[in-house]
């Protein structure tokens, strides 16, 4: 079907222009490679250790809800009388949890998978790009990553545990935190510069390395999601590096950037300048924190637009809808993030502004959705497995959007703010939202990364079993937080009356999520198995249109060995008149 | 395997990776020092008084000279290399090192002078402001003149491989250095003066 | 190429003309200082010429007057976020500018605090 000559096997240099080819030492060659495919795979496995990790914090987190008090069975004597004496955990260690639960899943885990797995690994050979524009700093990238993840990790050994503030970290509590915190901003240092640099990379690279033929509308949608989502890491991390920087300070060098004055802790006024402000941190975070949860869900709907025109037989609906729709929504991320903090005491006027902003984000949102859905319309659906997790992503994150417009209301985030009813919102855009899409992705791009396929039975049950349990852990939340019951409170909210009628909830999540964990091991089982002894699969086994499956699986290093070029636009599916029913991009006109 | 347009611009977009590159970058570094320009402004308008005379309007005036004449002396260097003249460019690119080292001579007289006195960034808001700014800015300057002076010395080999990618490079330090230079523009009269 | 030469010299010209009239606005801020403007009027006056020496700079010393659509672009959406970045968060607190906290004023002597 391709006529795109490639290189051979995985190891095997022979890009044209080429005069000499080097064999690589077994460290530059898996360890500091600078080739985007590896890269990527690196950032993929560590994210994907991070989600595990990070859902692992979280099941000791609802053992605690469903019973509060009880020592945790079978690891609980492992955390030492620091953190749960006799194995019953204490509130600090609660806290600890919650706040890197938090970190770990937005900055170790979706980001580095959602980013710089998928995007590194595909985005260059969607565009027909050699690598990405500067291969050496993506290698940077990487190891600047990991090792803000080492130091994140390694906080939970300190002194006082890790940082137990929140993933927020909102001052004055945070500047008052035990040492823990000061890695945590460290850590987000790392990862911060990390993110700039990739981003700077993806930018440049879909700007100046796109093939022959290969205008901007007729880029894959998953490219124009992860182009977007680069301009949001380059703008909106900034002012959290510097917030991070400021709340060092604060703590390291006895600054009052964040410190009122007259503030009283534990009985004893505390020796600082004060004159700072609680509410600079806020707004700096949240400048970034807003558009950061953009980032997660854009690479997302590029992964599921993907499979879904692939599974569908069709070409997306509204391909111009879509990308017009996507550059409004990242442009409005950057002003709606006072929305977090409609409770801070702002005028009605600003409050007006930014509720104002937050509604009218949704409508790009909704018109990416609605666009997707519509091309299901008179499709030839097929039901593979990342076809499945890409459907269910639609209602989920429809759940997950729409659950954000009263939070988006001040007048009824008066009620909601800060109760499980935000989890539950935020959750389902994440977890059966952007988790299922990057599930989605695995499955799909998996071939083109190794040559073979995922079994198909194994991710079957993945999928069922992980749907429901995932709605069973996060719908009951709403309802929970409709009733009033507060977020991050280390007993499950025992000591309020009001909640007495919703903590059985707590052990419904509890087993629900058990649940989920245990599915998720069909996953793991297939993704290690199936790179030795998955069924074997050609350069295109979807079938697909886009140009990364003229590639052999896997590429070789250089990616394509003739210059790749473009023939038309991105989902050519069904033509009439064709002879199979998909025309991939690369295919020349007329043959 | 060559990575298209590191050198030659690609026709469409008119650049080179590295120029557009660089412009990214800056725009994010905008972004940085934009935060801790809404952190002067959110701590200045919510405090009673805010300190005046506490800083050297001298030293800071001259320092922003010293600040302009690198600007120059870094364009100097790319436009002697775009004439060919190597000698020429490798000569303007060692004053704007020296210049910039003089520029951190002053700043360190200034913050031993506070220091002396107790006056930390811990001492009031005003000199948290001051100090971050002026450090964070101080240390772009020091990451200025570790990547000038490697082009001066071992990187200089390029010129002799690659006069073309040499005096991009020269170039793109020199937007970083003239957005260092800009940022010092605010910064003076913001803190100085105001 | 001659052309391009030509182009080189010209440019030399106009980077010294540039940096000479760098050095007489930084003249002109400190003087102004000296007026003692009211606050508004202060701020104002000395963004005004901040911009334009900055102004110069960017468009002159790093060529961003025939620069191309790319980085245009990606500069002006940095300035408006810029500018939204400075002053949004103010509007948060607009109800209490110039308003004393009424918080006791604590005088201390030593530094960080842990």
């Amino acid at each position: 079907m391709d006529k795109v000559e490639t290189g051979t096997a995985h190891g095997h240099e022979h890009a044209h222009g080429h005069a000499h080819h080097e064999e690589l030492g077994f460290w530059r060659k898996y360890v500091f490679s600078v080739d985007h495919k590896v890269i990527g795979i690196q950032y993929a496995v560590t994210g994907l250790l991070f989600l595990l990790f990070g859902f692992c914090l979280m099941m000791l987190m609802r053992f605690q809800l469903a019973y509060p008090g009880s020592p945790i069975p079978l690891i609980g004597g492992l955390f030492g009388p620091d953190k749960a004496p006799g194995g019953i955990m204490l509130p600090e260690f609660y806290n600890q949890l919650g706040a890197m639960h938090g970190t770990i899943m937005v900055f170790l885990g979706v980001v580095p998978l959602a980013v710089g797995g998928f995007g590194n690994f595909v985005m260059p050979l969607q565009i027909g790009a050699p690598d990405m524009a500067f291969p050496k700093l993506n290698m940077m990238s990487y190891w600047v990553y990991f090792c803000g993840g080492v130091v994140m990790l390694v906080s939970f050994f300190l002194p006082g545990g890790a940082a137990n503030s929140g993933w927020t970290s909102y001052p004055p509590l945070s500047v008052i935190a035990t040492i823990g915190q000061t890695a945590w901003l460290t850590g987000m240092v790392f990862l911060i510069t990390s993110s700039l640099l990739g981003s700077v990379n993806f930018i440049v690279t879909i700007v100046q390395l796109r093939a022959k033929g290969l205008s901007y509308m007729r880029l894959p949608f998953f490219v124009w999601a992860q182009f977007v989502t680069s301009f949001l890491l380059l703008l909106a991390f900034p002012p959290l590096e510097a917030a991070g920087v400021l709340q060092l300070m604060d703590r390291l060098a006895g600054t009052s950037f964040f410190m009122p004055s007259g503030l009283v802790v534990s009985g004893r006024p505390l020796t600082v300048a004060g004159g700072g402000n609680p509410l600079l941190w806020q707004h700096l975070f949240w400048f970034l924190a807003h558009p950061e949860v953009y980032v997660l869900i854009l690479p997302a709907m590029g992964i599921v637009s993907e499979v879904i025109a692939n599974n569908t037989r069709k070409p997306l609906w509204g391909y111009r809808a879509l990308v017009y729709s996507i550059i409004f929504l990242g442009f409005m991320s950057f002003i709606v993030w006072a929305h977090h903090m409609f409770m801070t005491g702002m005028g009605t006027n600003i409050s007006a502004f930014f509720q104002v902003t937050t509604m009218i984000i949704s409508i790009p949102s909704v018109v990416i959705l609605t666009a997707l859905l519509l091309s299901l319309w008179g499709a030839s659906i097929r039901f593979t497995t990342p076809m499945l997790f890409a459907l269910a992503f639609l209602p989920m994150f429809g759940i997950g959007g729409l659950t954000g417009l009263p939070l988006g209301l001040a007048p009824s985030d008066i009620h909601l703010h800060d109760t499980y009813y935000v989890i539950g919102h935020f959750h389902y855009v994440v977890a059966p939202g952007t988790i299922f899409a990057l599930f989605a992705g695995v499955y799909y791009w998996f071939p083109k990364a190794t040559g073979r396929k995922m079994n198909d039975t194994l991710g079957k049950i993945h999928f069922w079993g992980s749907f429901i349990c995932i709605n069973l852990v996060f719908m009951p939340m709403f309802i929970q937080g409709l009733g009033g019951m507060n977020r991050r409170m280390y007993d499950g909210g025992m000591q309020y009356a009001h909640n007495a009628g919703l903590l059985k909830w707590n052990v419904v999540i509890g087993f629900a999520a058990w649940g989920l964990g245990l599915f998720q091991l069909p996953f793991i089982v297939n993704f290690f198995s199936s790179i030795k002894w998955g069924a074997v699969v050609d350069r295109n086994p979807w079938e697909a249109t886009t140009l990364e499956w003229s590639a052999p699986s896997p590429p070789g290093h250089g990616n394509f060995l003739t210059e790749p070029v473009v023939y038309r636009g991105p989902y050519e599916y069904s033509v009439p008149g064709a002879a199979s029913d998909f025309t991939p991009q690369f295919e020349p006109k007329g043959a | 395997m060559e990575i298209p347009y590191t050198v030659e611009p690609r026709p469409d977009s008119g650049l080179a990776n590295g120029k557009l590159g660089i412009w990214l970058f800056l725009a994010s570094e905008v972004m940085l020092f934009g935060a801790l320009f809404s952190t002067y402004i959110l701590l200045r308008v919510g405090a009673a008084e805010w300190p005046h005379g506490e800083l050297s309007i001298k030293l800071g005036a001259i320092n922003t000279v010293i600040l302009i004449c690198s600007s120059v002396t870094m364009v100097m260097s790319w436009a002697s290399l775009k004439l060919n003249n190597f000698s020429k460019g490798r000569l303007y690119l060692l004053i704007t090192i020296v210049l910039a080292a003089v520029f951190l001579v002053n700043k360190y007289f200034e913050y031993a002078d506070h220091f002396a006195r107790g006056e930390g960034p811990w001492h009031n808001t005003f000199l948290a402001i001051y100090f971050t700014l002026t450090g964070l800015h101080g240390l772009h300057i020091i990451g200025g003149i570790v990547v000038m002076a490697y082009l001066l010395g071992p990187g200089a080999g390029l010129w002799k491989r690659n006069p073309e990618q040499y005096t991009n490079r020269i170039e793109y330090t020199g937007l970083y250095w003239h957005f260092v230079d800009l940022v010092w523009i605010f910064l003076f009269p913001v803190l100085y003066l105001l | 190429m001659h052309s391009d030469q030509e182009a080189i010299k010209k440019s030399i010209r106009s980077y010294m003309v540039v940096g000479a009239l760098l050095l007489v606005f930084t003249g002109v801020t400190v003087a102004a200082n000296s007026f003692h403007l009211a606050v508004p009027a202060a701020i104002t006056l000395a963004l005004i010429i901040a911009s334009i020496k900055g102004t110069m700079v960017a468009s002159v010393f790093m060529h961003l007057s025939h620069e191309k659509k790319w980085i245009y672009g990606s500069l002006l959406l940095t300035v408006v976020f810029f500018i939204v970045l400075l002053f949004l968060p103010l509007l948060t607190v607009a109800g209490g500018i110039g308003k004393p906290t009424g918080a006791p004023v604590v005088a201390h002597e030593s530094g960080a605090a842990h």
